[in-house]
This record gives C-alpha cells, sequence and structure tokens, in this order.
C-alpha cells in the first residue's frame, strides 16, 4: 500500500505514464481510497494545466514592422536570384 | 509529423507570399519569445534571437523536409540560437554543464514532511483551493502574477524543463535532446519544479 506521502513523490511519474501496471494500480486504490490525495493529484493537472494558458506577449509593433522588412529583404533576393542581395534603399 | 496546415504553409512561404509567413509570425511569435526568455537575461535579447530566428526560418524553409512539424522545427532553431547568445552574453553557462545542484538531495522531501505522520499519511491535508479549474485561475490575476514571480525564483533548470514541457507543451524527449540531459533527470526537474509551484499556489489560496 502507497502512503500518501508516496504518492505525492511518484505523482509526476504517474502522471508522464512512466509507472509499472503494478505501481498504476497502486497508485489508483491509494488515490480511489483518499480523498486529501485525490485533492493533492487535482490541484497538480490544475497547476499543470495552468502553466498551459500562460497569455502570450503581443509582438511589439517595431518587431512586426523590422520582420516584414527581412521578409522583403529576404523575397527580393530570392527574386534576383541573388541570394545575398542587399536591400536597396 | 507535418499536417497538411502545416504543409501549405510551407509551400505558400516558399512561393513568397508574406501573408503565410504573418501568418506564421502571429501563430508562432508569442511562443518562441517566452522560449528564448528562458535562455537569454533581458528582454532585448530576446527579442533579438526571435528575430533572427524568423530570417534563418526564411532561410532554411527551402531545405525544411517537413520530417518534424514546422513548430517543432522552427522551436530548434531559436533553442539553438538562444542557447549560443546566452553563452555569448555570459548570462548562463551551458544547460547540460551546470551543476547538478537542483538534482542533488534527492531523497529530500519537496513537501513539507511535517505535513505527514510516522506513518506517511497526511496529518494537514491540502487545503481545498477557491480557484479548482484553470480556466478560473487563469482570470485570477493576482494568482497568475504568483505564478510568474515563482517561475523566476526557480532553480534555472527546473524552470526551463517545466516551461517547455507544460507551457509550451513540448515532449519528454524533445527537452531531453534540446537541453542534453537524460530522460530521469528530466522528470526529476519537472518534478520539483510542478511540486513547487502546486505548493506555492496552495500556500497563497490557504493565506489569511
Amino acid at each position: 500500500m502507497l502512503t500518501c506521502k508516496q504518492i505525492t513523490q511518484v505523482v509526476t511519474d504517474y502522471l508522464e505514464g512512466r509507472m509499472g501496471l503494478a505501481d498504476r494500480m497502486r497508485f489508483h486504490l491509494h488515490v480511489g481510497m483518499c480523498k486529501h490525495c485525490r485533492a493533492y493529484l487535482r490541484q497538480m493537472k490544475t497547476t499543470i494545466e495552468t502553466l498551459g494558458r500562460l497569455p502570450n506577449e503581443p509582438i511589439p509593433d517595431d518587431l512586426r514592422d523590422e520582420l516584414r522588412k527581412r521578409f522583403a529583404d529576404w523575397h527580393d533576393a530570392r527574386t534576383a536570384g541573388f541570394p545575398n542581395k542587399p536591400e536597396p534603399t | 509529423m507535418g499536417n497538411s496546415d502545416d504543409q501549405q504553409l510551407v509551400t505558400r512561404l516558399r512561393d513568397g507570399d508574406r501573408r503565410a509567413f504573418e501568418t506564421l509570425v502571429g501563430r508562432f511569435h508569442g511562443r518562441l519569445k517566452r522560449l528564448a526568455r528562458l535562455f537569454v537575461s533581458t528582454d532585448a535579447s530576446a527579442d533579438e534571437v526571435v528575430q533572427d530566428t524568423w530570417v534563418a526560418v526564411l532561410d532554411g524553409i527551402g531545405a525544411f523536409e517537413q520530417r518534424s512539424s514546422l513548430a517543432t522545427w522552427i522551436s530548434r532553431i531559436l533553442v539553438n540560437r538562444a542557447k549560443t547568445k546566452g553563452v555569448r552574453d555570459a548570462r548562463t553557462t551551458p544547460f547540460s554543464a551546470l551543476g547538478d545542484e537542483d538534482l542533488d538531495n534527492a531523497q529530500e522531501f519537496d513537501i513539507d514532511p511535517s505535513r505527514f505522520n510516522e506513518r506517511g499519511m497526511w496529518t494537514s491535508p491540502p487545503a481545498r483551493w477557491e480557484e479548482e479549474t484553470p480556466e478560473r485561475l487563469v482570470s485570477n490575476q493576482e494568482a497568475m502574477a504568483l505564478i510568474d514571480d515563482e517561475l523566476r525564483k526557480l532553480p534555472e533548470r527546473q524552470r526551463i524543463v517545466m516551461v517547455l514541457r507544460d507551457t509550451l507543451g513540448w515532449t519528454a524527449e524533445d527537452v531531453c535532446n534540446a537541453l542534453e540531459i537524460n530522460e530521469t533527470n528530466q522528470r526529476v526537474l519537472l518534478h520539483r519544479a510542478r511540486t513547487q509551484l502546486r505548493a506555492r499556489l496552495e500556500a497563497y489560496f490557504t493565506k489569511p
């Protein structure tokens, strides 16, 4: 029988699918009977999912402009057939 | 693993379609910036790495064989650049050369051992959170600021592994390859980081 303490130590192995069948069953058995460990597991999952939803920064306007220019350079160089042709200004 | 949407973008980009490039930038920029920020010390450096990456994507798109997804391919380009830049800026030593300080004491418990009795059962069980769902947590500005703050405080390797895995959705294998660490170390770092972050959120939700 796994203890609560052990559940907290192997929870990542469990979530990562790195547990053998027997250990997995022991894990399920404990969590099925222990509401505290169910709460712990739920909070772990919530933490992980929340990390997956951290907001992304928008692109700064000057970087967007710079990228447009880089694209134009790249495009012109290809069309002209000179890969390193500098951008005429 | 390239899907058809990827394929279409690649084809359009090879044809020199500017809108395809802008779609790509719009789709990946935020993730790339976050990724770059893991390896370099300033926002400006991160922007520079992201910009260099886009130029490298344009230069390399003709040769991209689509054996991996577009996202994976672009991320690899960025990580290589960001690691080089991080080292050049003397901000960080190469990841694989860092000490094992956060892998030592593997027997130590991340959770305060006094929360369990001698039989390993909870004596101070996890407190219920007000916001048990990610949706509610994400809309809680204070909690999100706490996560940001906590991420900064984590040991570097833990932070990098957790953000790659949980925020950017990398596979364990991709993380091991990019950081040149083995699977067990990857898992230990991830475990410690997640355990720590959950504990901090618990403390936040139960503060009087």
